[in-house]
């Protein structure tokens, strides 16, 4: 449930692709009866690959363009991916199977092994990225890419391979996440518009473009959702989040972990 | 082509450019009257959308196309004063005392969003306006004392000093007045110093703030005023669709809206109408299509003889009857619309006009824009 902003890129279609992803994986386990790993890689690469081709072909056309262009970009994107999803794979609910059954104690804690898959999972994939975009080259490279294009181009770096690679990363995380999720959520069209809004209440309360702060922000959020559902009245869990959200944009709008900056003339 | 040559400051800002344009102007005045005449009913009513969805996209072009804040959350504002107006008119509020309760509502509430806005801008404003739609829309489901909640909340036609505007024809007239009366006010606003204040901080907020334009004020001021448009269409809005239930105001409508603007062509008062036209008959226009492709496509398989032109028109009628489809064919619209022609239907428009009055000696690079590469805002 990571959404970063390696290229000061916000993606509002992230959501669709994580639901590609997990109806991509479903293919391949359910029609195709292959193994659940391997079908988790085949659905990361596809969907990856997809994500590069997208930058490829349509959003590189918009860079130089306000900001406001990609949001919309990505918003429209997201709503012709849940279209073809509608028309290929139909509005019914599906559900993925897992080879995580059975539950561990933990502490006096029973927890399944489904919960205890996206934990572990979440935590790998944040430390590959926190050591990615810290220590190697390419991370590097996509973090001066963020700061400053031009800069970036005259130092050689090949910005435009470097935005399908966020590209396609982004696109195969979201695709890991929507595996990780399906068991719990159940596959359907709208799933990724759901997990999308709460992501971003993660996102932003974690602080953009810092990824402890992303996960931080998504256990806060979690949790909030969590307290809000068993000591409030009914109605108030699902938009405890995005009241949190609100009040935490009014209060720190760069959120736990971000820095401050103001705009440059 | 051509140049009027401006020597006074009241030239510059005066309403019509010069006869000719006010004479164009007064024809389309004519032709708005005349329409109920001469169309059917139908068409009439597919008409008033057009108008209800001008007002929505004027109260998201100040906002969006000329303050430049962005709002992924309009339609809440929609949905609380189309509320606000059916439940004080259930009380038995007169009808234009409950527009206006209505509207005051919503410009509260527009002003209460807008302060958090005070504070940040662009991506994180359209997160907090997400947020706050989301919000909303679960009030209107839960507090069914007021909305009626799930169960809905019938509208009954309205009924202004007496008179009952039952028929088709006279609630589009309504809704012509109100456009016309709010575009009028809009403009009026635009050319005085308040909108030129909301587009220097459109451009740039620095410079704004630098040349004494106050940004809580103004911009809370945009805020206020788009969403009292919002609250005005939106008791339009409650009048029309006869029935309010809560998953009308979704966020889907609200990036519908946002369709609107960016379609018509950003920052453009002809935008609004060009993409309130688009909008609303966009969906009546897929109707119509759905079943005249299969048919045209089958008599031509049989005229011709060619057996895969029957099917390929059935497969695209079937393609169009699937749920979702509409929402798909907005979106790639929307799409092609950013990659093709960033300002618009207006900006196509423009470009149309000065082909033709320059013919010959047109120039595409009249319209280019330079690139800025993006920097990063977080580091100092």
């Amino acid at each position: 449930m990571l959404i970063y902003k390696a290229t000061e890129l916000v993606n509002f279609a992230q959501g669709d692709l994580l639901m590609l992803g997990a109806f991509v994986a479903y293919m391949a386990v359910v029609w195709w009866g292959l193994d659940y790993w391997i079908s988790f890689l085949i659905a990361a690469l596809a969907v990856g690959a997809f994500g590069a081709l997208l930058d490829m072909t349509v959003l590189r056309r918009v860079i130089g363009q306000p900001q406001f262009a990609v949001v919309m970009l990505t918003l429209g994107l997201g709503a012709v991916f849940r279209t073809f999803a509608s028309v290929t794979w139909g509005s019914e609910i599906y559900t993925l199977p897992t080879p995580f059954s059975g539950v561990t104690q933990i502490a006096g804690v029973t927890l399944s092994h489904q919960y205890l898959s996206i934990i572990i999972a979440t935590l790998i994939l944040c430390a590959i990225l926190y050591v990615f975009f810290g220590y190697t080259r390419v991370g590097v490279a996509m973090q001066a890419t963020s700061q400053n294009q031009l800069a970036a181009y005259c130092m050689g770096i090949p910005v435009k391979m470097i935005f399908s690679l966020v590209w396609a990363i982004s696109a195969a995380l979201a695709t890991a996440a929507g595996v990780l999720l399906a068991p719990v959520t159940l596959i359907d069209i709208n799933m990724g518009l759901a997990v999308a809004l709460k992501a971003f209440a993660a996102a932003v309360v974690g602080g953009f473009g810092s990824i402890p702060g992303a996960l931080v922000g998504g256990i806060t959020i979690g949790l909030i959702e969590l307290y809000a559902g068993a000591t409030l009245p009914e109605g108030i869990k699902n938009t405890a989040p995005y009241i949190v959200l609100l009040i935490m944009l009014a209060v720190r709008p760069q959120g736990l972990f971000g820095t401050p900056g103001r705009k440059r003339v | 082509m051509r140049f009027p040559f401006k020597t006074t400051y009241e030239q510059d800002i005066r309403l019509f450019r010069d006869r000719t344009t006010a004479v164009w102007y007064g024809v389309l005045v004519g032709v708005v009257l005349a329409l109920p005449v001469l169309l059917s009913r139908y068409y009439i009513g597919e008409i008033t959308w057009v108008f209800i969805y001008g007002i929505c996209g004027l109260s998201l072009m100040v906002l969006v196309g000329y303050t430049g804040l962005v709002s992924l959350g309009h339609a809440a504002f929609l949905g609380i004063g189309a509320y606000a107006h059916a439940y004080f008119l259930q009380l038995g509020v007169p009808w234009v005392a409950s527009v206006a309760i209505a509207v005051v509502i919503t410009t509260a509430c527009g002003i209460v969003v807008g302060l958090p806005a005070l504070r940040m801008t662009g991506i994180y404003l359209a997160i907090a306006t997400l947020a706050f739609a989301v919000i909303i829309q679960e009030v209107f489901t839960r507090w069914e004392a007021v909305t009626g909640g799930f169960s809905g909340m019938a509208v009954d036609k309205p009924v202004i000093f007496g008179v009952r505007l039952a028929d088709e024809a006279s609630f589009y007239y309504l809704c012509a007045a109100v456009l016309a009366v709010t575009l009028l006010l809009t403009r009026n606003l635009l050319r005085s110093s308040t909108g030129r204040a909301w587009v220097a901080i459109r451009d740039s907020e620095i410079a704004a703030q630098s040349m004494g334009v106050q940004l809580p004020l103004y911009k809370s001021f945009a805020f206020g005023y788009s969403a009292a448009l919002m609250g005005l269409a939106g008791a339009l809005f409650a009048h029309k669709i006869a029935y309010l239930a809560p998953d009308i105001f979704s966020i889907l409508f609200s990036i519908q809206l946002l369709l609107l603007v960016i379609v018509g062509g950003l920052g453009s008062l002809h935008g609004v109408v060009f993409g309130a036209i688009f909008v609303a008959l966009l969906p009546p226009i897929i109707a119509i299509l759905r079943d005249s492709i299969p048919a045209t496509m089958a008599s031509v398989a049989s005229a011709t003889g060619v057996g895969v032109i029957g099917t390929i028109g059935r497969g695209i009628g079937g393609f169009l009857k699937m749920p979702g489809v509409e929402a798909g064919i907005f979106g790639l619209i929307l799409v092609l619309v950013i990659l093709v022609e960033p300002a618009g239907m207006y900006g196509r428009w423009v470009k149309i006009r000065l082909f033709f009055s320059t013919f010959p000696m047109y120039k595409r690079d009249s319209f280019k824009r330079q690139k800025s590469y993006m920097r990063s805002e977080r580091l100092r």
